[in-house]
């Protein structure tokens, strides 16, 4: 562990942030081109972890850990956030027989 | 010797960076939510390379135990297949992985207009264990710890609500 953590103290912090915002952007994307509800709700995964992994980088950046308790606090709320979704997802296929995002346009079937 | 150990971070950033590509140009559902735990599993090594030994604990139990598994069930219960799936136009598409680019382009920019980053280091080895932020968390954050029970408990309720079939609302018996 000790050996593993040498690691860290040569990445400038720099690469920590465009790594997130290579992993935001590629979730932005996929949301944006996905018409699978899905699929779309995973790209809004990627998001919510690349902002994860930005604030644990910056919490040992700073030595500051309530950082890390708010990362706590955001994967709390992810996993709410996943069970109404997909609770939402499951009531969208049983209305309108598909998961297509698209039908969804006009908020009524 | 720190050239291996520097290149360790590289090479799971390279990693995440595909399996996230993957994620969102697989055109299986079940793929992407396959490629997705490849990616978070990236994640939980970012995590132990910070030596957020907590988060890596906690990321690998939720995300990759529990969402997961919750996005397979509701695809198997869904009953997705490869040729069901609708795909966006060309256009549509495109004009997508552009905004996607601008948004980006944008974020390095940004990046690039600070000074030149000093590296991250990690001075308190005990900075994410899980004594350290138990303690904060129990101490400071004791309010909106317990608020947040409070969220699961009515996600969890809600979540009941929304997936039982509506219709009369005095029979709230589980129809299958």
């Amino acid at each position: 562990m000790e050996s593993l953590t040498e690691a860290v103290k040569i990445v400038p912090l720099n690469h920590y942030i465009l790594l997130s915002a290579i992993i935001f952007s590629i979730g932005v994307a996929g949301v944006l081109i996905r018409r699978n509800a899905i699929v779309v709700f995973m790209s809004v995964e990627l998001m919510l972890n690349a902002v994860n992994l930005l604030l644990t980088a910056f919490s040992v950046y700073s030595n500051d850990p309530n950082g890390q308790v708010f990362v706590f606090f955001i994967m709390a709320l992810a996993a709410a956030e996943i069970a109404i979704g997909l609770a939402i997802i499951v009531m969208i296929h049983r209305n309108t027989n598909s998961i297509d995002v698209d039908i969804l346009n006009r908020l009524k079937w | 010797m720190f050239y291996n150990y520097m290149s360790t971070f590289y090479f799971i950033a390279f990693l995440s960076i595909l399996f996230s590509l993957l994620v969102i140009f697989a055109k299986n559902p079940v793929h992407s939510v396959l490629y997705l735990i490849i990616t978070f599993f990236t994640f939980t090594i970012h995590y132990i390379i910070l030596n957020a030994q907590f988060l890596a604990i906690v990321n690998f139990i939720v995300y990759m135990g529990a969402i997961l598994v919750l996005f397979l069930f509701v695809m198997m219960m869904l009953n997705l297949n490869n040729d069901t799936e609708p795909s966006k136009s060309m256009l549509v598409k495109v004009a997508g992985i552009i905004g996607g680019g601008c948004l980006l382009a944008t974020l390095v920019a940004a990046t690039k207009g600070l000074a030149a980053s000093q590296p991250v280091m990690l001075t308190n080895p005990d900075l994410g264990s899980v004594k350290n932020l138990g303690k904060i968390l129990f101490n400071e954050f004791l309010l909106p710890f317990e608020v947040s029970s409070i969220l699961l408990l009515s996600a969890m309720v809600g979540a009941v609500l929304l997936a039982t079939k509506d219709g009369n609302p005095k029979s709230t018996k589980p129809t299958v």
